[in-house]
C-alpha cells in the first residue's frame, strides 16, 4: 500500500462561486469523504483557509525569523487536501477523478516517501 | 564471426523488450531488469560466437539475466531493500517456466504509455524499453541531445517507481482510454518517421519500421481489438507508398502524381486484408476508418480511377469520431473531387489552422483549380512561410510556379 497526497488547487483572486455552487461542492465532498472512510482508503483530510492567512517561520543561522504570507508568490495555492492509502497510482487517479468532480477544482496527486516500517 | 556478432545484435533488438518485461514482473524494478538484460547480452556477445546460438536465444537471455540479478540481490541482501527481499522470496516459490511472457510485454507497454507520463516521455520510454532502441538512436531520431533524452527516460523510470505507476494491463473499464494512449504513441512514432520534418533521414525511416513492429506486437497481443488492427493496417498501407513518395532528387511526390507501380504490393495486400477483417467485425473506430480510406486509394491503379465518393463517405464517418480541423481539411480534398473546388473551399473557410502549412497549400490548390491564379500564388506564399522542410518547400515552390503560369 502507498500513501498519496491529493491536494486541491485554489486560485488566489479567482471570482467567487455562487453560494448554491459552493453548497453543492460541500455536499459532494462530504459524500466522497464518507465513501473514502467506508472503503478504508481515508487517512486524513482537511480544507485550508486562504494562503493570505499563512505565516512562514524560518531558521536563519540560529535566529528564527517569522514572516507574513505563504512560501511562494504563486497564484495557485493549496486550498485543501486528502491523504489516502491505496495500492498504486491507478487507484489514486481514480479517487482523484472523484475528488476533482466533487470539489470542482484541479487536484494534484503526489506520492509520500515510503515508511521504512511499511 | 561477423555473422554471429550480427546474431547477438538482432536478438538484442527483437528480444530486449520481451526479456525486460519478464524481469520487471519478476523483480518489480525496471532499472534492475534492464541492467540484468544488458549484462546477459554482454555474456552472449562473448559466448555465442564460440558456443554457437542457443536453441532459444530469448530464453537463454532471460535465464542468464535472472541469474545475474539474483547474484546481485544476494550480494546486496544486507541492504534494507524490500524489493530485493521480496524478489528472493518470490524466486524460491515460482518455477521459471511459468513466465506469461505475452502478458508481461503488454504490461510493460501500458506502463510506458501511462497517462501520468508526458506524451514525449511515453514515446521515448516505449522505444527504449519495448523497442530496445538505444538512447542514442532515439535522440538522433527525435533530434534532441542524447543527454536530454537519457535524462527524460531516467526521470520517467523514477516517476514510475516513486509514484507507484502499476505494471499491469488496465481493467476493462480503463482499457479504452489507456489503449488510445498506447495507439497514439505508436502512431506518433510512425508519423515522426514518415513526416521527417527534420533530422537524420535514415534514423527516421527506422522509426516507421519500428512503429510497424510495435503495431505487429500489439496485434499479436490484442488480436480482438479492432482499433489495434486498424492502426496496423493504416501504417502498412501508408508505408507501402514510401518509395513512390520521393522522386530521384528527394522531392515530395503527392499522391495523385505518384508512380503507382512503385507501391509495395505485399504491404498493400496485407493492409487491405486487415481492413476487410475490420469491416466484417463492424465496430468502426478512427484508425480503422483511416485505414479504409488508404485502402480505397491503394485500390486505384491510376489517380483518376480513385473512388472519391467512397473516400468522402469514409471521411464523413471519421468526422463522427474526430471532428478536429485536420480531419475537415483532409475531407475537403475528397470533397473537391466529388463536388468541386468551390464547395471544398467553402468547407475549409473557418478552420483554425492558420499556422499549418497544409491548410494554405490545400487552399492554394483549390484556388488554382478555380482559375484564381493570383489568390493561389498568395496562398502558396502563405504555405511557404510556414514550413522549413526542404522537400515540402521544393514541392510548394514548384506548385506555385504552375499556379502562376510559369
Amino acid at each position: 500500500m502507498k500513501q498519496y497526497l491529493l491536494s486541491v488547487a485554489m486560485i488566489e483572486g479567482a471570482p467567487p462561486r455562487a453560494p448554491a455552487e459552493t453548497q453543492r461542492a460541500y455536499e459532494l465532498v462530504d459524500e466522497l469523504n464518507a465513501e473514502l472512510q467506508a472503503t478504508g482508503v481515508w487517512v486524513f483530510a482537511g480544507g485550508l483557509q486562504p494562503a493570505s492567512s499563512a505565516t512562514v517561520v524560518r531558521d536563519e543561522g540560529g535566529e528564527v525569523v517569522v514572516t507574513d504570507g505563504p512560501f511562494t508568490e504563486s497564484k495557485e495555492q493549496i486550498g485543501g487536501f486528502w491523504i489516502i492509502e491505496v495500492d498504486d497510482l491507478d487507484a489514486a487517479l481514480a479517487w482523484a477523478a472523484k475528488a476533482t468532480r466533487a470539489c470542482g477544482d484541479a487536484v494534484e496527486i503526489r506520492p509520500f516517501q515510503e515508511n521504512p516500517e511499511a | 564471426m561477423e555473422e554471429r556478432g550480427h546474431h547477438v545484435e538482432e536478438v538484442f533488438r527483437h528480444e530486449y523488450g520481451r526479456a525486460v518485461s519478464v524481469l520487471v514482473r519478476a523483480f518489480g524494478d525496471i532499472d534492475l531488469a534492464e541492467e540484468g538484460v544488458q549484462e546477459a547480452f554482454v555474456v552472449a556477445a562473448e559466448r555465442w560466437p564460440v558456443d554457437g546460438l542457443p536453441p532459444s536465444p530469448a530464453g537463454w537471455i532471460i535465464t542468464t539475466a535472472r541469474r545475474k540479478i539474483l547474484d546481485r540481490l544476494r550480494r546486496e541482501a544486507s541492504r534494507d531493500d524490500r524489493h530485493a527481499q521480496a524478489a528472493l522470496l518470490h524466486e524460491r516459490t515460482e518455477p521459471e517456466e511459468a513466465f506469461a511472457v505475452q502478458d508481461d510485454r503488454l504490461r510493460l507497454i501500458f506502463t510506458c504509455c501511462h497517462p501520468a507520463l508526458a506524451p514525449p516521455t511515453r514515446v521515448a520510454l516505449t522505444l527504449r524499453l519495448v523497442g530496445g532502441l538505444t538512447t542514442g538512436e532515439i535522440a538522433r531520431a527525435f533530434v534532441v541531445p542524447e543527454s536530454t533524452l537519457a535524462q527524460r527516460i531516467s526521470r520517467a523510470k523514477a516517476k514510475i517507481r516513486d509514484a507507484g505507476i502499476p505494471y499491469r494491463v488496465p481493467s476493462s473499464a480503463e482499457l479504452p482510454d489507456r489503449l488510445r494512449s498506447v495507439l497514439s504513441v505508436v502512431y506518433l512514432v510512425f508519423n515522426e518517421g514518415y513526416a521527417a520534418t527534420a533530422g537524420d533521414r535514415l534514423a527516421r525511416e527506422d522509426l516507421t519500421g519500428e512503429a510497424i513492429r510495435l503495431g505487429r506486437v500489439l496485434a499479436t497481443l490484442m488480436p480482438d481489438e479492432p482499433e489495434v488492427l486498424g492502426l496496423l493496417a493504416l501504417m502498412l498501407l501508408i508505408e507501402a507508398r514510401r518509395i513512390a513518395r520521393a522522386d530521384a532528387a528527394g522531392e515530395l511526390v503527392p499522391l495523385p502524381d505518384q508512380d503507382r507501380s512503385l507501391w509495395d504490393g505485399a504491404l498493400i495486400a496485407e493492409g487491405q486484408a486487415i481492413v476487410r477483417w475490420c469491416l466484417r467485425r463492424n465496430t468502426p473506430g478512427p484508425y480503422q476508418i483511416q485505414a479504409a480510406i488508404n485502402a480505397v486509394h491503394s485500390d486505384a491503379s491510376a489517380a483518376d480511377l480513385t473512388e472519391w465518393r467512397q473516400i468522402l463517405a469514409l471521411y464523413d464517418q471519421l468526422t463522427t469520431f474526430d471532428s478536429s480541423p485536420v480531419v475537415t481539411l483532409n475531407r475537403a480534398v475528397a470533397l473537391a473531387e466529388v463536388e468541386g473546388a468551390d464547395a471544398a473551399l467553402v468547407s475549409i473557410r473557418a478552420l483554425p489552422l492558420d499556422s499549418y502549412y497544409l491548410l494554405h497549400a490545400v487552399r492554394a490548390d483549390f484556388l488554382r483549380r478555380l482559375g484564381r491564379a493570383e489568390d493561389a500564388v498568395a496562398a502558396y506564399d502563405a504555405a511557404l512561410e510556414r514550413t522549413d522542410n526542404e522537400a515540402e518547400r521544393a514541392f510548394l515552390l514548384r506548385a506555385r510556379g504552375v499556379a502562376a503560369g510559369r
